[in-house]
């Protein structure tokens, strides 16, 4: 009974039932759901799409966990993604030889340097002039798309770059490169955070940013800093979506993917108030998110149907994690012992 | 404002009666309850000055009354805006909720049902949905932008249930309204400006003049005092996201009326327009400050953004989102100053 209870108050637990409940719905509804097989060296299955098509939105998450740990929010990720990847396929359209691995490694540098500017505007907006992050991160939002277009003339520009091309498809081992590229953006996360004193100092400034400014934490720095790592963790997520469609979309690429982060994030158990985060979380969130999309494809609903489903679980998951519930609960469970106490007597 | 500070701080001797006027000038402008709005009113002031100093044609009075034509659905959803935002809220579901009305209104109609039942099925249900929106908010305590953020999944998401394609619009009743010109005083107006400015005034008039308006205020100032002098705190917040829903279902209404279609990708973006309205308006992002006349100037300077845009032809449509941008941030930094200055 107490293993059960410290089972079930754990905070990975909701998320992750919800995961293997979607994986259960998924073997069910179509038994070779599980099957991996290798086809010319890479790995193919419904399991490694799931993992290649949630890396953006992952990875994107993974910098949104560290904002909202120190009380903030970035909505202008999804235009970070769509900036990066105007950039990178600008640089490439107009180099003499697109195909080669010199001109994708400047683009690539030169869509991160981009990214880690707007990460600094962004961190600047909140952390030196003290604008309410929603706001100062939705000047970006709304502007950068407008940027994007600029570098891209109004145009969706195709990318037909060999070396580029590698974000989007290529495979490492047999692991999509995208995969590769989440999972080392989640262990760079990981190791930063909590093997050094800098989770802690987030999350001291997410509870308290005037305390932790007394105790001597930088929070100024260390602000700027969560902002820009977000701005890059957007950047590279930008840069594998244009390479895997094979075009910058100033107006599409990335479009809600901001609001699919922060699903993840609050699947993960990560509170919006700040303070307290957890990375393995927002992982076991984002995969929340990608199954159920591949779940609504397999089942036969109409993909673009998954929304009223995300607005589901968001709804589900906030409820069940606001206090008030729990405070309404408890208020109903003690009213009805009460009153068979009193039936009983 | 520092410049005018030190000037009158260091000329003590001989500027007693003209620092007076001065002074109340520059507290005009450090007041937050108008400041914002003259800097926006002199603003839409310079754009038009500008406009017509560079654009034959720009003087023609017509041209504010198109600004109100084509953006009378973004003068109804800053006024819901306003509400919510005043409470120290924020919506981000009106764009989606917009593009759900105007779903609803086109299979309705499509499938044959009158403009009599429609639109009140409409009107009804988005204020429900922004009455459940205002329930999770309030009783439930889930931050407003997360819970209008569901409100907004779940508005898409129906949108899409209805139908992914376009659906066009040829029941009487919306093409009639859409296609009628009413003249009035020389120029020609929409029935949808008169629903637009009906909405403006009785916002204007429950705003100013009901208990339920200075309650309002009262939550923006400070929900914890609000509630300790007994102010109804719950049902008042819950009524301000219902009211939001209503004017976004009346903003997709109308929405029709100038589309005369219904496309579930209708209005991305649209939440951000209303926003940005309302706070170069003048309504401050924290509560308690703000009108519903300074949110309609916010919708005409977006509106003259557009026009000079269009009036300039050189300059294409993507800059309109850059010039917002940066409106947004000059006013958000101003707002800042001013509370630091009340603070």
């Amino acid at each position: 009974m107490t293993l059960l209870k410290r089972i079930t108050s754990s905070t990975l637990f909701w998320p992750l039932a919800m995961l293997v409940a979607l994986l259960v719905i998924d073997v069910i509804a179509f038994p070779g759901f599980f099957t991996i097989q290798i086809r010319e060296g890479a790995l193919y299955g419904s399991v490694i799409d799931i993992l290649r098509n949630g890396s953006p939105t992952l990875m994107i998450a993974i910098g949104m966990t560290l904002v909202i740990a120190t009380q903030g929010i970035d909505l202008s990720v999804g235009s970070v993604c769509a900036i990066a990847g105007a950039v990178a396929a600008a640089i490439i359209l107009g180099s003499p030889n697109p195909d080669s691995v010199g001109t994708t490694i400047v683009a690539i540098v030169t869509a991160i340097a981009v990214s880690c500017v707007l990460g600094v505007w962004n961190g600047a907006l909140v952390a030196v002039i003290g604008i309410q992050p929603i706001v100062a991160t939705l000047i970006l939002m709304t502007a950068g798309r407008g940027i994007a277009m600029l570098i891209t003339k109004g145009q969706i520009i195709t990318v037909s770059s060999e070396s580029f091309g590698f974000l989007g498809s290529g495979v490492i081992f047999g692991v999509p490169f995208a995969v590769v590229a989440a999972a080392v953006t989640v262990a760079f996360a990981g190791l930063l955070t909590r093997r050094t004193a800098l989770g802690l100092f987030i999350e001291s400034t997410g509870i308290n940013p005037r305390a932790s400014r007394m105790a001597g934490i930088r929070a100024r720095g260390l602000l700027i800093l969560v902002y820009v790592f977000s701005a890059l963790c957007a950047c590279v997520a930008g840069l594998i979506l244009t390479s895997s469609q094979t075009a910058a979309d100033a107006n599409n690429t990335g479009l809600f993917i901001e609001l699919d982060a922060i699903l993840a994030v609050v699947i993960g158990g990560t509170s919006l108030m700040g303070g307290r985060y957890s990375l393995w979380g927002t992982v076991v969130g984002a995969l929340v998110i990608q199954t159920l999309v591949t779940t609504v494809y397999t089942v036969g609903i109409p993909p673009i149907v998954t929304m009223v489903f995300k607005a589901a679980v968001v709804a589900a998951v906030c409820l069940l994690q606001s206090p008030k519930t729990a405070e309404y609960l408890n208020a109903w469970r003690r009213r009805r012992a009460l009153s068979t106490e009193v039936a009983s007597s | 404002m520092t410049l005018t500070r030190r000037r009158s701080e260091s000329a003590p001797v001989n500027a007693t009666r003209p620092s007076s006027a001065l002074r109340s000038i520059r507290d005009a402008f450090a007041n937050p309850k108008y400041g914002p709005i003259i800097v926006t009113a002199l603003l839409l002031v310079g754009m038009f000055a500008y406009g017509m100093s560079q654009y034959r044609g720009f003087s023609n009075p017509q041209i504010v009354v198109n600004l109100l034509i084509d953006n009378a659905h973004l003068v109804v959803l800053a006024v819901g805006m306003t509400f919510v935002i005043l409470t120290a809220g924020i919506d981000l579901s009106v764009g989606a909720v917009l593009a759900l009305a105007t779903m609803m209104a086109a299979s309705l109609a499509q499938s044959g049902a009158p403009a009599g039942v429609v639109i009140p099925l409409i009107l009804v249900s988005t204020t429900v949905l922004g009455l459940l929106v205002g329930v999770m908010v309030h009783y439930f305590d889930i931050q407003p932008f997360i819970a209008t953020l569901a409100a907004m999944f779940l508005a898409r998401g129906l949108c899409y249930v209805i139908s992914a394609k376009s659906i066009s619009i040829d029941a009487p009743f919306f093409t009639v309204l859409g296609q009628t010109r009413l003249r009035f005083l020389g120029l020609s107006v929409t029935p949808s400006v008169i629903v637009a400015v009906a909405i403006v005034i009785v916002a204007l008039v429950v705003l100013r003049y009901t208990r339920f308006g200075r309650t309002v205020y009262a939550i923006g100032g400070s929900e914890a005092s609000s509630r300790l002098m007994g102010l109804p705190v719950a049902r008042t917040k819950v009524i301000v996201y219902a009211i939001s829903g209503f004017c976004s279902g009346l903003a997709g209404v109308l929405y029709t009326f100038y589309t005369l279609s219904g496309y579930a990708l209708t209005a991305v973006g649209t939440e951000l327009d209303a926003i940005a309205a309302v706070v170069i308006g003048g309504t401050l992002l924290t509560g308690g400050y703000g009108s519903v006349l300074g949110s309609v100037l916010g919708v005409l300077v977006l509106g003259t953004i557009q026009t000079l845009i269009t009036f300039d032809g050189s300059l294409t449509s993507w800059w309109t989102k850059i010039f917002i941008g940066a409106l947004l941030l000059i006013f958000i930094v101003l707002q800042k100053i001013l509370t630091l200055r009340r603070g």
